[in-house]
């Protein structure tokens, strides 16, 4: 047997071994990146739409766009109160104005799709009135909305809250009003494409734009509770959205910790499992062993997928379930492999002599035979958590993981509902997948490198 | 034989008992589901037939009741008024499953347009058992020829290459590269169908060449992401057996060494390369089977797929019944074969 010591040293010469734990401690980042940096929300609502609204349909990555290999695709903005807003209050014959100014940067060869204007005010008993000025980097400034708010529909009468949408008629019928200052044919009823074109001909000008929200209050409790600018744009982020507007690098995100907490649960328990049913079978011998190996045959000739389906659909999907599932499955070859090493170290004198000193055989096993194996068990771990992430990842591809968190799986059964692949939205397809096998890949890195440095079976081949 | 003999009994009973525990646990957990939706469909045909049967009722109250007595005749006679876990009810549902009489599905069809489930699935099962047969026998060939290349040459970068690729493609779910495939080679260059059901009727005399066209992408999936470790694991053996004194022997003796790792090695490595393959074979099945999914093609797999999402259980219970016969009897059948060439097991 060697000391912990020495099987640290030689890990650290193992360089595939290091490069698994290398991959194994940027996952363990980005892991505790997304439960300090992210918000929860994200992590609950990710099967909800509505979270989703402000996101764009399926864009692309922004790093596609950088700008060499043609023309530069226009981003898709989010800008909100608080975060992004510059707040400047004034008052006017008792009437509160209160203005939100969101400066947008935009230098992008083509228009953006269309855009929308959330906001949210508390009031009174009069509704309040929004007036949207935009500034143009020419100088000119286009006010393209001005109208008292309606009342909201689903928050009772006190409240104002939807969005204002490009399409909407009263920004186009603003806008006309503004044909004579271009040298050209317009077409008001294209918000988006007339506000950001230049007046000389029919191109995108670039600079910097800024939307005035200015909220006339005439209640002294009224309040704006948020306000925004989304401008709709083809790229978004830094790993895109898949179709139901959700941004992927958060889903990327979030499949970390579900999946290393997935792969190292079901190892660990099974694993654990294995090892204590091998070793007693073959501690004890003769018919226990006879039986216990029996049952063991069964479960090896068990076809895990089908079952889990079975599992699944009849008893739940919530994450702990799945795991109590793929544990089911998974402590079967290590029982073996403990197995036949018991057989092997109960004959060693110590053992002998302990048996001959009368202790009792649960002593003999958890004090004499188990510990010559946890080194063993710790590779055996490693090398089994690929399979659980597999399994998991599987499940939740046919449709069957748990709905309420994205898994990694989860990404590929939307992306493939959605014939993502044959579409071509490559940025759906293949970083979850990615992560998926970056990920089994390490601990088989880790797990190889272990084995080969405490099982010296291996080690001569 | 006396040993193998025994060997068979042993793996024949382990067979069944695999078989019948799934089949128990299949129905203990889906009984009562089943249960249900048979007497929904039994609900649902006698009020069909009641309102074909143009009987004039008085009242909404004998209308009902008349239904009602029906419905009752209905469930008693297929003996649905026992529960499922009624020691008759449990043998002659397992028959059912064991013979894929399992009634009607609710969302599938075959092509002739039953919507019977055995027709459904017996329809589906030769495209499995075609696409996952050739990719076997291909994914073998290549894998004995590759791991036996790279024994010969252990140590060399081919087989460095052959490792990483090993470790590479095992860690990989199938499916996904199922789906990188189809954006390679249906999306950016089109060179096969991104969906691999044919647009052919099976009718039509052109419809076996279609339907082998379509295969091709699945297949090549299949055979890049499983001969890897394939090739590994003859590797592995054949290496231990260049390394025994008979082959020593050979050497000096004067055979080539061609024709000692190609013939008398991996001859002798036959037998543990066998069982391992099988297992690896088996594991992998449940990726190979949602692999169908990704491409589309007309199986058992993209069946199971879709009667998941639809909640399809007669269909899902039938499927996984069909999966796990065909698995075991692989596993069993590597069992046998193993068995017959390794001489320890003849002695007993």
């Amino acid at each position: 047997m060697i000391s912990r010591r020495q099987i640290v040293e030689e890990f650290r010469r193992s360089r595939a071994g290091m490069a698994g734990a290398g991959i194994l401690a940027v996952l363990i980042a980005m892991s505790l990146y997304a439960a300090i940096a992210i918000p929860l929300e994200s992590f609950r609502q990710w099967n909800n739409p509505n979270y989703w609204v402000d996101y764009p349909r399926s864009a692309a990555p922004s790093w596609t766009n950088v700008g060499i290999l043609g023309p530069k695709a226009p981003q898709h903005i989010i800008l909100s109160y608080p975060n992004d807003a510059s707040v400047s209050r004034s008052s006017l014959n008792g009437i509160n104005l209160v203005t939100h100014t969101y400066t947008v940067d935009f230098d992008y060869d083509s228009y953006p799709s269309d855009f929308m204007l959330p906001y949210d005010v508390k009031y009174g008993s009069t509704p309040p009135i929004l007036q949207v000025d935009v500034s143009r980097p020419d100088g000119k400034t286009f006010r393209i909305y001005y109208f008292s708010l309606p009342p909201s529909q689903s928050t009772g009468g006190n409240e104002a809250s939807a969005r204002v949408f490009s399409s909407d008629p009263k920004v186009s019928e603003n806008l006309r009003n503004y044909y004579g200052d271009f040298k050209y044919q317009q077409d008001a009823s294209r918000p988006e494409i007339m506000i950001f074109s230049d007046l000389q001909h029919s191109a995108v000008l670039k600079g910097k734009y800024m939307f005035k929200e200015t909220f006339y209050l005439f209640g002294n409790s009224d309040a704006v509770e948020k306000s925004g600018v989304v401008l709709g744009g083809k790229v978004y982020g830094l790993m895109g959205t898949d179709e139901s507007r959700r941004d992927l690098a958060i889903g990327l995100l979030w499949g970390a910790p579900v999946a290393l907490f997935i792969g190292l649960t079901v190892s660990i328990a099974s694993v654990l499992i294995g090892l204590v049913y091998g070793v007693i079978a073959g501690y004890k011998g003769k018919r226990t062993d006879e039986g216990l190996m029996r049952i063991n045959d069964v479960f090896y000739s068990l076809p895990t997928l089908p079952l889990l389906v079975i599992m699944s659909v009849a008893i739940g999907r919530s994450i702990f379930l799945i795991t109590g599932f793929l544990v089911i499955f998974g402590w079967v070859g290590m029982a073996k492999i403990s197995r036949s090493l018991a057989l092997q170290i109960k004959n060693l004198q110590y053992v002998e002599a302990a048996k001959l000193m009368g202790q009792s055989d649960i002593r003999i096993i958890f004090k004499h035979i188990i510990p010559q194996l946890l080194p063993l068990t710790f590779a055996s771990i490693a090398i089994s958590v690929p399979a659980a992430i597999l399994g998991e990842a599987g499940l939740s591809f046919v449709g069957l993981g748990d709905p309420s968190i994205p898994t990694w799986g989860q990404i590929l059964h939307d992306a493939n509902s959605a014939g993502a692949a044959a579409s071509g939205v490559w940025w759906w397809v293949a970083p979850p997948g990615f992560m998926i096998a970056i990920t089994g890949l390490a601990f088989v890195l880790i797990g190889n490198a272990l084995d080969s440095i405490v099982n010296p079976r291996s080690k001569k081949i | 034989m006396q040993g193998f003999q025994r060997f068979l009994i042993t793996r024949s009973i382990n067979i069944v008992i695999v078989l019948f525990s799934t089949l128990t646990l299949t129905i203990a957990l889906l009984g009562s589901t089943m249960d249900k939706t048979l007497i929904d469909s039994i609900n649902a045909s006698v009020k069909e037939e009641v309102s074909q049967q143009k009987i004039t009722f008085h009242s909404t109250d004998e209308y009902r009741k008349y239904v009602d007595v029906k419905i009752e005749q209905q469930i008693k006679s297929v003996g649905l008024d026992e529960p499922w876990y009624s020691p008759k009810r449990f043998g002659n549902t397992m028959i059912k499953v064991m013979t894929l009489d399992l009634g009607k599905s609710n969302s599938f069809t075959s092509s002739s347009g039953s919507s019977s489930v055995r027709d459904i699935i017996l329809e589906r099962m030769p495209n499995t058992i075609l696409l996952f047969t050739t990719s076997t026998i291909i994914i073998s060939a290549i894998g004995l020829y590759v791991g036996a290349f790279v024994a010969s040459k252990a140590g060399s970068v081919w087989d460095r290459i052959n490792s990483a690729f090993a470790v590479f493609s095992g860690s990989f779910p199938i499916w996904w590269i199922g789906m990188l495939m189809i954006f390679a080679f249906a999306f950016a260059y089109h060179i096969f169908p991104a969906r691999s059901t044919p647009l052919t009727q099976p009718s039509d005399p052109s419809y076996i060449i279609d339907l082998l066209y379509h295969m091709l992408l699945p297949l090549i999936t299949i055979v890049l992401v499983g001969f890897g470790s394939w090739a590994y694991f003859v590797r592995f053996f054949v290496v231990g057996i260049l390394n025994e004194d008979y082959i020593q022997a050979k050497r000096t003796a004067g055979i080539s060494e061609k024709k000692i790792v190609y013939s008398h090695a991996l001859k002798n490595a036959a037998p543990p390369i066998v069982t391992v393959i099988a297992l690896s074979l088996a594991a992998s099945f449940g990726g190979a089977i949602l692999s169908e999914a990704v491409f589309d093609w007309p199986g058992m797999g993209k069946l199971y797929y879709d009667a998941i999402g639809a909640f399809d259980y007669p269909i899902i219970i039938g499927v996984t019944y069909l999966l796990t016969v065909i698995f075991v009897l692989t596993v069993f059948a590597a069992d046998i074969v193993y068995g017959y060439f390794d001489p320890r097991v003849k002695v007993g």
